[in-house]
């Protein structure tokens, strides 16, 4: 998987956890809460979504793996690759 | 036992609160069942069918409103929580409310879902008071009210620190008490504070259809989720073993085991399930602590013609008090009249062209429930017509004046709920509508994997309810894998 792909898979649950942001611009850079409006539970979906659709375990101790889009990138990317890898 | 089920949440009761815990558990794969006592979804917000007629009961209107890109809110985040498109509630704004106080309402304060309003009132009304009811409004606006662990502090005490004429003072609990509190003359400072917000700072709102709507919207998302949910049956007592349930026992006699249980059904409701269970292997148990003392009554009122036509077309909700002194206490009589909440569904902005097909004219009071609990059928229905009356006369010296004649006249139905009403449809012990006095911010029980959601839990109002089932299947389930 590319980091690109990667990055679309964490937009997509943003989109569906919330459908009131524009995520048109979004820059991967920048971390997510300081462009977006998302809350302690906002964040907490995106790990239970990335459980739920992907298999992908976060650990608390990670969450801040998740700050921005790249950071995101950065850090699912290889385990998106071991799964596959398992298949 | 061949009927045996096994859950990974059992969640008691179908109301507001427990659906959307129901929600939440389900979307994130969690084996869930909810056990619901009554045929109808809704819990304490629920409707009813009488000769074909459908009457709401609770929600008087959506509190919490905010408009569209407004985020951050309890709103926003329960849509997103359930994932709920907000077009699905089509939710309509409040005309105007008013506070009205004194025998025929000489004091009133004007609000409405824009802030300013209200707060032009006070400055015009009390206009010694402006500066600090401003320094209150900031304090609401910065405090953190859905933390679980907040200390419970006097809502007078801190706003008294910036309100000083009793009035305005009593004027401003008189709303937030009447629309959540289960405590008698204060309450606590956090709870104050998610009225405040929830009336004033955000605002009413309704579906055209009202309340069924929401309970539509919220079974077809459980539903579609993948929960479970078995109505007209409700739970008897929870079997425990080393401090955790092991089981529910249902009305009708079988058992379902379940990792977790989610109760919204109350504190002591929740205690005596779990004490029924301890009576039933053989040991004595208290009965429960902390029934809360405030219940009401409501009239309603169906009408053959519009409320606008009898003049009573701009306000939504009047908050109203004839006494120099507010009481928001259990009251000496059945019914205490002085105050009350006089509510028109109609009064909400529909659109061009669209109204209720009838009139409809809410009053709820408070009343006491032991005063109720016990009558005759014969009493009863006596004393409901005689109250009745009275409660509606009571709330007619805050309207424009209609001849009685008039009123009669176009009147088509009357029903009224009293104490006994809710604890029969609900369960809640007293007819105590919004619970125990004492809440439980984390949900916890005595039981290690009972956890409690809804009223007692603390989060107020409907929105609060669902943000309580939210906030505690995430907090004791979800967040822990």
């Amino acid at each position: 998987m590319t980091k690109d792909e990667c990055k679309k898979l964490v937009l997509d649950i943003i989109a569906d956890i919330a459908p009131d942001e524009d995520l048109s611009n979004v820059k991967p850079e920048v971390r997510l809460r300081d462009q977006l409006q998302l809350d302690s539970m906002d964040f907490l979906d995106i790990v239970m979504e990335l459980r739920k659709r992907h298999g992908i375990e976060v650990p608390e101790k990670d969450y801040v793996q998740l700050a921005s889009l790249d950071s995101c990138a950065e850090y699912l990317t290889p385990k998106f690759d071991a799964l596959a890898g398992k298949n | 036992m061949n009927t045996r089920s096994h859950y990974d949440v059992a969640v008691i009761g179908a109301g507001m609160s427990g659906l959307a815990a129901g929600i939440r558990l389900a979307h994130f794969g969690k084996k869930v069942c909810i056990f619901e006592r009554h045929n109808a979804a809704g819990g304490l917000n629920s409707f009813y069918s009488i000769n074909g007629r459908k009457f709401d009961v609770g929600l008087h209107a959506m509190t919490n409103f905010v408009r569209p890109g407004v985020k951050g809110t309890p709103l926003t985040k329960l849509l997103r929580q359930l994932r709920i498109d907000r077009d699905q509630f089509a939710l309509c704004e409040q005309k105007q409310s008013r506070i009205a106080f004194g025998p025929r309402g000489e004091t009133s304060l004007r609000f409405t879902n824009d802030f300013a309003v209200l707060e032009a009132d006070v400055a015009e009304k009390f206009p010694a008071e402006i500066d600090g009811f401003r320094k209150l409004v900031a304090l609401v606006r910065s405090y953190d009210d859905v933390s679980l662990d907040a200390k419970p502090e006097s809502a007078r005490a801190v706003v008294r620190r910036h309100v000083t004429d009793p009035l305005l003072e009593d004027m401003l609990f008189c709303p937030v008490m009447y629309y959540g509190s289960a405590t008698e003359h204060d309450m606590d400072f956090g709870q104050f504070v998610i009225m405040f917000k929830a009336l004033f700072l955000e605002g009413f709102a309704r579906p055209f259809e009202g309340v069924r709507l929401v309970i539509r919207v919220l079974l077809e998302k459980y539903r579609s989720a993948g929960g479970e949910r078995r109505m007209k049956c409700g739970v008897q007592r929870i079997v425990e073993r080393d401090g955790r349930a092991t089981a529910l026992v249902l009305d009708e006699g079988s058992e379902v085991t379940a990792d977790h249980i989610i109760s919204s059904i109350g504190a002591p409701e929740t205690e005596s399930l779990i004490h029924l269970g301890r009576a039933a292997a053989g040991e004595g148990e208290p009965p429960p602590a902390n029934i809360g003392r405030l219940s009401f009554v409501e009239t309603i009122t169906i009408l053959g013609r519009q409320p606008d036509e009898f003049g009573w077309g701009s306000d939504t909700i009047i908050f109203f008090n004839d006494s120099p002194h507010f009481a928001y206490e259990r009251c000496a009589d059945q019914v205490d009249p002085r105050s009350g909440v006089i509510c028109f569904p109609n009064n909400f902005d529909f659109g061009p062209e669209r109204m209720l097909p009838e009139g409809v004219l809410r009053v709820t009071c408070l009343a006491d429930y032991a005063h109720w609990a016990n009558l005759s059928e014969n009493h009863y229905r006596a004393d409901k017509a005689r109250w009745f009356a009275t409660v509606q006369r009571s709330a007619r010296r805050f309207l424009p004046a209609v001849e009685d004649s008039a009123l009669d006249a176009a009147t088509l139905a009357t029903d009224m709920f009293t104490p006994r009403t809710i604890t029969k449809f609900t369960g809640h012990f007293g007819g105590a509508i919004y619970g125990s006095p004492v809440k439980h911010r984390q949900g916890r029980t005595e039981l290690s994997n009972v956890y409690l959601c809804g009223t007692d839990q603390g989060f107020l109002g409907i929105v609060g309810a669902m943000l309580s089932g939210i906030s505690m299947a995430n907090y004791h389930i979800l967040q822990k894998g």
